[in-house]
């Protein structure tokens, strides 16, 4: 029986005065491909920024294993004299001082990496001259290259259109599948993680439920986590997270339907 | 060795460093950091001058000590409000120096514009250490130092401290800078540093090619100021400004 890939348990972390996120635990096992979900401030980035250590927390975080961490987009100027492929290299060792002496063993690393997110074809172009989705790939190489056991992304998919969406999406399952890496990625929407997670672990109110989408996604569980009523609702396979116009809770009543992204 | 020999010698060393400091400049987008150190090396050579101890150690003890403060307040407080008010103090110490030793005038235009002229023999060997140590120190930080200004996160994530690499950096900007405040002057230094660093960027995508290039567009550039001001009897600073802004000008001309 394999361990799992990462433990977390009675994660507390505030922000000033503000508990963040209070309590929450989980596991994901060995190979599991997860969507973290929940709204702008739900505290997606604090999570994964507190399961890598840049973050005070209390609490037990367990991670078995190397971390790769693919941070919410950097803005590149397009004038930026750092070439996709420096970008990937400086992953390998881009804290270390001293010359990068050219080797083969180091080269192959990064065009390993390069060649996993099929950036071999832009990979001399400057990084601040490359569009959304490639940028995207270079940043998942640099995480790549120190080949981790578990990669965190943070909105990995925010600022792409829908083709470059699903194409890092489905690049993501093929990495994971082909090496047994765990992947925990956060996302405000879920409808385009639907076909390829087979675990969600979903925020509200600063507290956490993990399991498999059929379990977690549903009307009393969600209303539960969020303290009042929302309904989950199910349209040609995507799954719409309603709030507000409840029966059975007349106290968070509201005017309007909003749906929670 | 001739009079002339020195000069360039001199101006060549200064050149190496502040063309491998200006091009990390340029990667890290310091420019402003790099407008306010030389101006924190300018009051160093006013107060050496007032006191008497020698000029290489006012101008280093000045821009290490406004790099140290420097990445203090840009730690706390906005950068380029901090930076700028920094910028202003240094010079008002540097003006009561300049006002209090006497000799007003002719130091100030000379710390402000440059007086290669007055450089000598004995100035060398301090040089050559600047001008050797700060290039090798840039090339062996070159990947901390990118990595830093990319993603200060990641270079945490990696087990780097990014917070050091900005002292540090600050740290050899300020040398480069301050030691070639008596060649080009605190207000020129700038055209040095950042002319041949923002041609190199754009000439080349990579960054250890970069390096190399404005390290040699600065020498060129100096050496060429040099010559054309000995010819000419006009201010040294005069040609590597107007000189760093043509190098520039054409970089962006031949890429586009």
């Amino acid at each position: 029986m394999s361990e799992a890939a990462l433990e977390v348990s009675g994660l507390s972390v505030s922000q000033g005065r503000v508990e963040v996120l209070r309590g929450v635990g989980f596991e994901l096992p060995r190979g599991a491909f997860c969507g973290l979900i929940g709204s702008n401030g739900a505290g997606k980035t604090t999570l994964l920024r507190a399961i890598l250590g840049l973050l005070p927390s209390q609490g037990q975080i367990k991670a078995n294993g190397r971390i790769g961490y693919v941070p919410q987009k950097i803005l590149f100027e397009p004038d930026l004299p750092v070439r996709a492929r420096d970008f990937v290299a400086l992953g390998l060792d881009g804290h270390r001082f001293g010359l990068a002496f050219p080797s083969r063993a180091r080269a192959e690393k990064v065009e390993a990496a390069l060649r996993a997110v099929e950036a071999e074809g832009f990979a001399g172009q400057r990084i601040g001259r490359l569009s959304g989705g490639q940028q995207q790939r270079v940043m998942i190489a640099h995480a790549l290259v120190r080949s981790p056991d578990l990669l965190l992304l943070d909105e990995p998919l925010a600022n792409l259109d829908i083709k470059a969406a699903a194409e890092i999406i489905a690049l993501l399952r093929r990495l994971s599948q082909e090496s047994g890496m765990t992947v925990l990625l956060s996302a405000h929407d879920m409808n385009p993680l639907l076909p390829v997670m087979d675990r969600i672990l979903y925020l509200a109110g600063g507290s956490a439920l993990c399991g498999s989408v059929h379990d977690v996604v549903r009307t009393e569980v969600l209303s539960a986590l969020y303290g009042y009523h929302i309904d989950v609702i199910r349209v040609h396979g995507r799954v719409l997270v309603v709030a507000g116009g409840g029966e059975h809770d007349h106290r968070y009543d509201h005017e309007h339907v909003t749906a929670i992204p | 060795m001739s009079y002339l020999v020195e000069i360039w010698l001199a101006a060549g060393l200064v050149a190496l460093a502040a063309g491998a400091a200006g091009y990390i400049v340029v990667l890290r987008r310091a420019g402003f950091a790099a407008h306010a150190l030389p101006m924190a090396a300018f009051p160093g050579a006013a107060a050496a001058s007032l006191f008497g101890f020698p000029l290489w150690a006012g101008l280093a003890g000045f821009a290490l000590g406004g790099a140290g403060l420097l990445a203090l307040v840009q730690r706390s407080v906005r950068r380029d409000a901090a930076t700028a008010l920094l910028l202003a103090l240094l010079l008002a110490v540097g003006a009561l120096c300049l006002s209090l030793s006497g000799h007003y005038a002719g130091s100030v235009y000379g710390l402000l514009f440059g007086q290669v002229f007055a450089l000598g023999a004995e100035d060398l060997p301090v040089l050559g250490v600047i001008g050797f140590c700060v290039p090798v120190l840039l090339f062996l930080a070159l990947r901390p130092l990118s990595l830093s200004a990319l993603s200060p996160e990641l270079m945490r994530v990696q087990g780097g401290r990014p917070f050091a690499m900005e002292v540090f950096f600050l740290a050899v900007l300020a040398l480069a800078a301050g030691f070639a405040v008596p060649v080009t002057g605190a207000l020129l230094v700038f055209s040095l540093m950042l002319g041949p660093g923002a041609a190199a960027a754009r000439l080349c995508s990579g960054p250890l090619a970069g390096l190399i290039l404005a390290m040699g567009l600065a020498l060129g550039l100096a050496w060429a100021g040099l010559g054309l001001a000995f010819l000419t009897d006009w201010p040294v600073g005069f040609f590597t400004g107007v000189g760093a802004a043509l190098i520039y000008l054409l970089a962006r001309v031949k890429t586009g």
